[in-house]
């Protein structure tokens, strides 16, 4: 591994340039995933089910296919089946047998809003009328909403025959238990027997939404040889490649994908929806085929993240030291199996070095829509748990938050209760930059409260390639496969133009199609500026060694007696000061008659990326009148590793945290008696508007991670984690009164001020 | 059903166009005139990124029949920049990394256009509520706010 640059003065790296595409996005020329369009367009509409669950008896499609401007139309018999069977590492398991019953419905319906048809039609509107002629045949069933009465023995089952993974002796029984998972660290119970105080407490969280702005939208174009073109707003154009080709049963090589630029997804857009069944849609019909959802379709139909039904037990010793931690974690997998419930358990603890952990997760199906990421998957919900309990914690032996957590933090070497020791520096130093905000000393005033709390995050790194291309007038093109969706374009280039000591205006970063550069990971688990980035790194120190190895035909002299220095090759060794440099532009011109194009790819399987940390502290004032609590600070420190464009850094801890809030107190899933939403939209699933907030404080850590040449550690996730318990917590302190129920509403907090006790 | 005929004025250059009666003005701009600027976030007039100016008031051009753009001036964000030369807001959203995904953007930047058309000088919580209606997922607002606040600070000469 090389050593992270410190050596020399950053000239790049760490300033606040205006982002490659900012001009696009701020004059409406940005193409997004709905801004695409074709001669001879169809429009696809999906016909979904108004039912939470019911049995499909028979689909009926002769009326829609007569309507004038009716093109095509599609079910779930038009989709290949697919094996069951679970593919890839335990924590991102997919199962394809589930994928295509998600997009497309076959023996039943499992939500409200779950997919059974979809047509393609002339003009939106005569789409919308064809979906009204289709006839279903349904037998409506029971449904189950909830996490603790889908566990129920007598539940209404979502699959007859699934058998509960993970059980020893093995489960025998068909269960809404998908999975159940366990880790464990030492020995818990005799822990728990030695501690001076235990304390133990329940909570529940709602499914909420990733919320971004832009919803699913997507066009495809197919042609008679097979061949099939899609532009999609996506998280990963390679990831919608491969799933897409798979679920409608097409060669890889076959489907190309444009990656449009993307209008938020905080990882509700690393699966497909709308992709394969344009395809279907446009195969059928010969003509391309644009689907875009309505904002009462991503609520029914895509997200949203776990609900939870969780128990946490701490045991502490009076000077504060943590000896035992459990938690046990039921999360809502939605439809099909697959919640981010073993994250949950990993993370829930990982921040503190606790000898004696155990964690326990259920993976649950119920009548809602299939969950998918959100932000740091899984961990914020466990860590609302944990978090909050290591608060009582505090309180109970009289120990102030931060310093509690300073006393129990994670090292270097601490093991986790998943079975590897942190190797990473920052948590202390994180918590230290939070205890040392003046704002955390500031006086409190009548109903007001502070409250603290910490968050760990995996962080990603994974498969990246990139393309870098000098061009004759020395501006460089750096190609990746990583869509940018919080300013990565802007870090690459800022990466590429510090490694090649060219200026970061002579950089031009694009996202290349599936067809132009090799596969690449989704953008997603913070990877981008850490995988890509160092992919990127690589590409550009190919492009040097070329530039030196032109200088040398140049000057006639040995390739090995020219180094790279400022962005200049210079003569070295024996040839030191024979010629005077030459500067990347004045190579790069001199291409043709030195071997022609200079161009370089790269692309690795990229390792050691740090963990995610962040710790935060709130101050809030509850209304004893009304229950409604307002946010007066929010301070959140995080150790980015090095923030490679500080803004950045820091739009991604407020835009984190401004989720987090929004979690803590407003955003849920309500459902009417049927399993029906009722609230799919954003008037009253409220998200945080402008005038709901303070101004979000950030601070920057920078511990920067030894595997990275200039240091970078993920920064889009962790944030998340701890708001809800650091909102908890001080409403906690505010009242006296603990909140265990997400959201914190008005009404809630007010139960909670009038109950007595 | 026969289609509207409908004369306009879009960004300052007169313009005609057809429309289905039940077509909103977000769907004539998008679908019929290829301006593609102007985003759908919801359709529903909760989230604010189809903002447009209709006559000088801030309007979510899904709550607008593309009927009703009968006679008006209306300015999306294709007109809001002159030629190549971006307007101060379009300047200070890039400066200040008010965009992250940037769907949210052209809304917003119609929408606190309006504002200071109207105000040269709003306080910060005057901007906050200003902008409530126009929904941001990625950047938490803070950056929003202090690109329109330093544009209106600039606009002023101060």
């Amino acid at each position: 591994m090389s050593a992270v640059v410190t050596e020399k003065k950053l000239k790049v790296v760490g300033t606040r340039p205006d982002r490659p595409e900012g001009v696009p996005k701020v004059t409406g020329t940005a193409q997004y995933g709905a801004d695409w369009n074709l001669p001879g367009m169809l429009w696809g509409k999906i016909l979904r089910s108004p039912h939470a669950h019911a049995r499909i008896r028979k689909i009926d499609t002769s009326k829609a296919l007569k309507l004038p401007g009716v093109k095509a139309i599609i079910t779930g018999a038009d989709f290949p089946e697919q094996k069951f069977d679970y593919v890839g590492a335990a924590r991102v398991a997919l199962n394809f047998w589930h994928i295509t019953r998600n997009i497309m419905a076959r023996e039943k319906v499992l939500f409200e809003g779950h997919p059974l048809a979809a047509v393609a039609a002339t003009t939106p509107a005569v789409a919308a009328e064809a979906l009204k002629l289709i006839e279903v045949d349904y037998e409506v069933l029971p449904h189950v909403i909830d996490v603790d009465e889908a566990m129920k023995p007598d539940a209404p089952l979502l699959f007859e025959d699934m058998i509960p993974r993970g059980y020893q002796p093995e489960a025998t029984q068909p269960s809404n238990i998908s999975k159940r998972v366990d880790f464990k660290l030492g020995d818990v119970d005799a822990a728990f027997a030695t501690a001076d105080e235990v304390v133990e407490a329940s909570f529940r969280t709602a499914p909420v939404h990733q919320g971004y702005i832009e919803p699913h939208a997507c066009l495809v174009r197919t042609d008679a040889d097979g061949q099939a073109e899609c532009w999609s707003s996506s998280q990963g154009h390679f990831a919608v490649r491969n799933l897409t080709a798979k679920i409608v049963g097409m060669k890889v090589g076959d489907l190309r994908c444009h990656a449009a630029e993307i209008g938020g997804a905080f990882g509700g857009k690393t699966v497909v929806y709308v992709e394969p069944v344009a395809v279907l849609l446009s195969k059928k019909s010969g003509h391309p085929v644009k689907i875009m959802m309505t904002r009462e379709e991503v609520f029914k139909a895509t997200g949203p993240t776990s609900g939870a039904s969780m128990t946490i037990k701490i045991g502490v010793m009076r000077d504060g030291k943590i000896v035992a931690a459990e938690g046990i974690f039921k999360y809502q997998a939605g439809a099909f199996p697959g919640s981010p419930v073993m994250n949950g358990c990993m993370c829930s603890f990982a921040p503190y070095d606790i000898a004696n952990v155990r964690t326990t997760g259920y993976d649950v199906v119920c009548n809602r829509p299939k969950t998918v990421a959100y932000r740091a998957p899984g961990s914020p919900i466990s860590a609302f748990a944990a978090e909050s309990t290591l608060d009582l914690a505090a309180r109970k032996i009289g120990m102030d938050p931060v310093q509690f957590r300073l006393k129990n933090i994670a090292k270097p070497g601490t093991p986790t209760v998943f079975g590897t020791k942190l190797n990473f520096n920052g948590f202390a130093e994180t918590l230290q930059a939070l205890q040392k905000h003046p704002g955390y000393t500031a006086p409190l005033g009548k109903n007001q409260g502070r409250g603290v709390a910490a968050g760990y995050w995996f962080n990603g790194a994974g498969e990246s390639s990139a393309v870098v291309s000098a061009n004759e007038d020395g501006t460089v093109v750096v190609a990746t496969g990583s869509p940018d969706i919080g300013g990565s374009r802007a870090s690459t280039a800022q990466m590429a133009a510090e490694t090649l000591g060219i200026p970061y205006e002579a950089v031009r970063p694009i996202i290349a199609d599936t067809n132009s550069v090799g596969f690449t990971q989704t953008t997603g688990g913070s990877r981008v500026t850490f995988a890509t980035g160092m992919t990127v790194i690589n590409a550009c120190n190919k492009v040097i060694a070329e530039m030196c190895v032109r200088a040398a035909k140049i000057w006639k002299i040995e390739p090995e007696n020219v180094v790279w220095e400022d962005g200049s090759a210079r003569p070295a060794g024996k040839r030191a000061g024979e010629f005077p440099p030459l500067s990347f532009r004045e190579i790069a011109s001199k291409r043709t008659a030195t071997g022609g194009p200079i161009s370089a790819s790269a692309t690795m399987n990229a390792e050691g990326q740090a963990p995610g940390f962040t710790a935060q502290f709130c101050d809030v004032e509850v209304d004893p009148e009304t229950g409604h609590v307002k946010i007066l600070r929010f301070v959140a420190a995080q150790d980015v590793g090095r923030a490679i464009h500080p803004s950045y850094c820091e739009g991604q801890i407020n835009g984190g945290v401004v989720q987090g809030i929004g979690w803590a107190l407003n955003e849920e899933y309500i459902y009417d008696k049927q399993g029906h939403l009722e609230n799919p939209g954003f008037l009253d699933y409220r998200m945080p508007v402008a005038s709901d907030l303070p101004k979000i404080e950030p601070i920057l850590v920078e511990v920067p991670n030894p595997n990275h040449p200039y240091g970078v550690k993920g920064v889009a996730e962790a944030n998340i984690v701890p708001p809800m318990a650091a909102v908890a917590n001080a409403i906690h302190m505010a009242t006296g009164k603990r909140l265990t129920d997400l959201p914190m509403s008005p009404p809630k907090v007010l139960a909670a001020i009038d109950a007595t006790g | 059903m026969a289609k509207q005929h409908v004369t306009t004025s879009i960004n300052g250059n007169a313009t005609e166009f057809l429309c289905d009666t039940h077509q909103t003005l977000l769907e004539v701009l998008r679908d019929e005139l290829y301006m593609t600027g102007t985003k759908e976030g919801c359709g529903t007039g909760d989230c604010g990124a189809c903002t447009v100016n209709v006559n000088g008031r801030m309007m979510c051009s899904c709550l607008m029949l593309g009927a009703e753009a009968q006679g008006k001036s209306i300015t999306t964000i294709e007109g809001i920049a002159n030629g190549e030369k971006l307007h101060l807001l379009q300047k200070k959203f890039i400066e200040h990394a008010a965009l992250q995904c940037g769907i949210c953007t052209p809304g917003m930047i119609v929408a606190a256009k309006t504002l200071l058309d109207n105000n040269k000088n709003p306080t910060e919580e005057q901007v906050r509520y200003w902008l409530a209606g126009n929904l941001c997922r990625c950047t938490g607002y803070n950056q929003i706010i202090e690109a329109v606040m330093d544009a209106a600070k600039e606009l002023r000469g101060a």
